[in-house]
């Protein structure tokens, strides 16, 4: 501790030069945080995926609905804990060229769904107050801070769906705002009650999106999707089946080459930002080389000294390194940078860890060449250099 | 004049005494140029996507879709609603019938050729005249059109290259019947090129759309005719529909993506930028402070101080323009023309597109360089200004 006065006065003798590498080490980082949050984006919700959820889809496409009688089939297969639906709805509010964009709304059987979905938290009366009414919706807590919704607001939206009465406007009175019980749960679906919307659309009754189960055990998750599937084999709705995660993975797969374009070139470009910080940084140790050689003169053994030399560019990677990481969070914690187009985006805690992880690697990669050098160094010589 | 002599000889000393400061200052070049590249390369993205969502003829061609839907795939029309918008003044006409398809839209999952992972490819189901409707932007390359009532599609060039058994002749089990690839085409390289396109009249019941349709695609006789066409449907009380030019109706499908590229696409090259500016500071800074004797005999022999910032500035912009430039063609190369695909969230099926480095894109990415030439210069050079030349000239 007492060399911590050394490794600062060091630090200061070139203010500028480690203020600019400071932040330069600290812009990198913030650049960090964007790529978690956008990796985390692009995966939709892959880290909180329940294992023990399957999805079946009609076999053609997502878009084509299976019939609701499949439910009791499918809630009687061996290894199925329980089962629910969800439809697609594909509103607008308000005008469409505002959209809601990155809002799914689904009509669901309250209580099924939110017992499917624990990680969905709805307040007991609100639940209460959503059975009672039959146009009742709730939101998630993002969309409905988005919009600036209340409890108790009539919401009207502009569906794809034609009521019986010939409307396609669809209102809903709001009964419930739900929160998630993790960072990258989605707080952004808008849902109501099937019962309403499958006796007042005017097409489409007995039909659902897709189902959504629960296996008594994870482990046999594949077998029960196979069994699922041979249910329906060779009827009018052949279905697929997947995990919930192996599902969201290939939904997360389609974004293709830009997912991965975006997160190789910010890879990239960190990595660059280090390099030239890191360059600088031995640069600096180079330079003062002979210094190294006086304290070696005045007693200080090799190991100390070759500490001295880590001990510097760690405390340069830590202190710009976490001002980064502490601005990144703060960043991100901010809101995407596209205006509500990415739903999930957040900083997940284990890239935090990696991130600090990363800042310590840095110190240690950039100081261990000039370490060696100080190490080795043989006081005659170094004197010697100019 | 004398400024301006002074100006030159001392950028002239700076730039012979370059090659001793060749580290630093290839390190300022490497990362400005690397700026410029990622900042070029994210935003060709977003110009290669914009350029696919803007076919040729797509101005004087008229998208008719069910009012208060934002994209097709959620629009519902009946077969008299189609014939309605056919007959409507403005419709260019082959002879006696009208150039219009009344068409559906759906998607099914193929596998990727790259991954192997399902995609929502488009399926469009059109009317014999669709090609007609399309013009001059949209051709049969290899075999030749479907023919009508039969269970034969044709695809986009950049569907038969991205999924899987899309290959002429090869013939495909989607849901409950078989489909035969007969004719690949080619749409100038925009989102058409992503489809299948299928007889709409036998898209229907394997779809179970009935007589349903999605929307009415009609080529209008002069794109003056729009209005007319417009006004004629919107106030015809049989009728609930838009009308949009194809173009607008595109246009209005690629803000999501745009707006995701656009968003992550300028934080990056923002934090870039930054990133760099510091690293060019640091550069300047040591540039002046290796040539401190240098500059302070400059200055003892009657230099001004203008000149010296000038010069220092100078060769920061220097650097950073050559490495913009660099930086410019290293994202050429690398990126234009690189074909991709993503998902489209807004009309929830794949777009294939090539990313595109237009010339505004790399005059920006220099332009881009240049201003961080100038500030990564600035400080430097008022430090090398206000250098005390006493005490300058005795330092080592």
């Amino acid at each position: 501790m007492k060399y911590l006065h050394l490794l600062f006065s060091n630090l200061r003798r070139r203010k500028a030069r480690t203020i600019f590498t400071l932040l330069s080490i600290a812009v990198a980082f913030v650049l960090f945080s964007y790529l978690a949050a956008i990796r985390t984006a692009f995966a939709m919700g892959i880290e909180v995926a329940g294992s023990d959820r399957l999805l079946t889809i009609n076999k053609v496409s997502i878009i084509m609905p299976l019939p609701i009688a499949d439910m009791s089939k499918i809630a009687a297969t061996p290894g199925v804990k329980e089962v629910t639906h969800a439809s697609w709805f594909g509103a607008v509010y308000q005008d469409s060229s505002k959209g809601f964009q990155g809002v799914s709304q689904f009509p669901v059987v309250p209580e099924e769904y939110l017992r499917m979905y624990p990680e969905f938290k709805l307040p007991p009366e609100q639940l209460q107050a959503w059975l009672a009414d039959r146009q009742g919706a709730i939101v998630g807590e993002k969309t409905a801070e988005r919009f600036g919704w209340k409890i108790g607001d009539r919401i009207p939206l502009q569906a794809a769906w034609t009521q019986k009465n010939g409307s396609r406007t669809w209102e809903f009175n709001l009964r419930g705002i739900y929160t998630g019980d993790a960072k990258g749960v989605d707080t952004t679906q808008f849902l109501f009650r099937y019962d309403f919307f499958d006796e007042a659309r005017a097409r489409g009754q007995g039909n659902v999106g897709w189902y959504i189960m629960r296996v008594a055990d994870p482990a046999q998750a594949d077998k029960v999707a196979n069994r699922v599937d041979a249910l329906f084999e060779n009827s009018a709705a052949e279905t697929e089946t997947s995990t919930e995660k192996a599902f969201m993975q290939s939904f997360a797969k389609q974004t293709g080459d830009i997912g991965a374009m975006i997160t190789a070139i910010l890879s990239a470009v960190f990595f660059t930002i280090l390099l030239v910080a890191g360059n600088t940084m031995a640069q600096s140790v180079r330079e003062r080389i002979s210094e190294l050689a006086v304290l070696k003169t005045l007693g200080f053994p090799n190991g100390l000294v070759m500490a001295l030399v880590l001990g510097e560019s760690c405390l340069i990677a830590i202190l710009g390194g976490g001002l980064g990481l502490l601005l990144g969070s703060w960043l991100v914690s901010l809101g995407d940078p596209t205006g509500g187009a990415l739903p999930i985006f957040y900083f997940p805690a284990r890239q935090v860890a990696l991130g600090a992880a990363l800042v310590l690697l840095l110190g240690l990669l950039t100081g261990a060449l000039p370490a060696v050098q100080a190490l080795r160094l043989r006081i005659v010589d170094a004197l010697r250099r100019v | 004049m004398n400024g301006i002599l002074q100006i030159l000889a001392i950028i002239g000393v700076g730039l012979r005494t370059l090659r001793e400061r060749l580290g630093a200052s290839l390190a300022t070049v490497f990362g400005v140029a690397g700026v410029v590249a990622v900042f070029v390369g994210v935003l060709s993205i977003g110009e290669g996507f914009r350029a696919a969502m803007r076919p040729a003829g797509a101005d004087d061609m008229a998208m008719v879709m069910r009012t208060g839907n934002d994209s097709e795939m959620m629009s519902g029309l009946s077969r008299e609603s189609t014939e309605i918008v056919k007959q409507a003044p403005g419709v260019a006409r082959a002879g006696a019938s009208p150039v219009a398809s009344a068409e559906l839209f759906v998607v099914i999952d193929l596998p990727k050729r790259s991954t192997g992972t399902e995609a929502n490819v488009p399926l469009r189901g059109v009317q014999p005249t669709a090609l007609a409707v399309r013009g001059s932007g949209m051709r049969i390359v290899e075999g030749r059109m479907l023919a009508p009532g039969t269970n034969e599609v044709i695809v986009g060039r950049a569907a038969s290259r991205e999924f899987s058994g899309l290959d002429l002749g090869a013939v495909n089990r989607w849901g409950k019947s078989s489909w035969k690839v007969v004719g690949i085409f080619d749409a100038g390289g925009t989102v058409a090129e992503t489809e299948i396109w299928a007889d709409v009249a036998v898209l229907q019941p394997a779809y179970n759309r009935g007589s349903f349709f999605q929307s009415v695609r009609a080529r209008l006789d002069s794109p003056a005719s729009f209005a007319r066409f417009k006004d004629a449907l919107t106030t015809d009380p049989r009728l609930d529909v838009q009308v949009q030019r194809e173009s607008d109706y595109l246009a209005s499908q690629s803000t999501l993506l745009s707006q995701i590229i656009n968003g992550l696409g300028s934080i990056i090259a923002i934090l870039m930028g930054i990133g760099a500016v510091f690293g060019a500071i640091n550069t300047m800074y040591s540039a002046v402070a290796s040539r401190t004797r240098e500059i302070a005999t400059l200055r003892a022999i009657g230099f001004g101080r203008v000149p010296v910032v000038v010069s220092v500035l100078a060769e920061s912009l220097l650097l950073a323009a050559f490495g913009g430039a660099v930086g410019a063609g290293l994202a050429y190369l690398a990126f234009n023309g690189y074909q991709a695909a993503t998902i489209n969230f807004q009309s929830f099926s794949q777009v294939a597109f090539a990313f595109a480095v237009t010339p505004s894109l790399l005059a920006r990415g220099i332009f881009y360089a240049l201003v961080m030439g100038l500030i990564g210069g600035l400080f430097p050079a008022i430090r090398a200004a206000r250098l005390p030349i006493a005490t300058a000239l005795r330092e080592l």
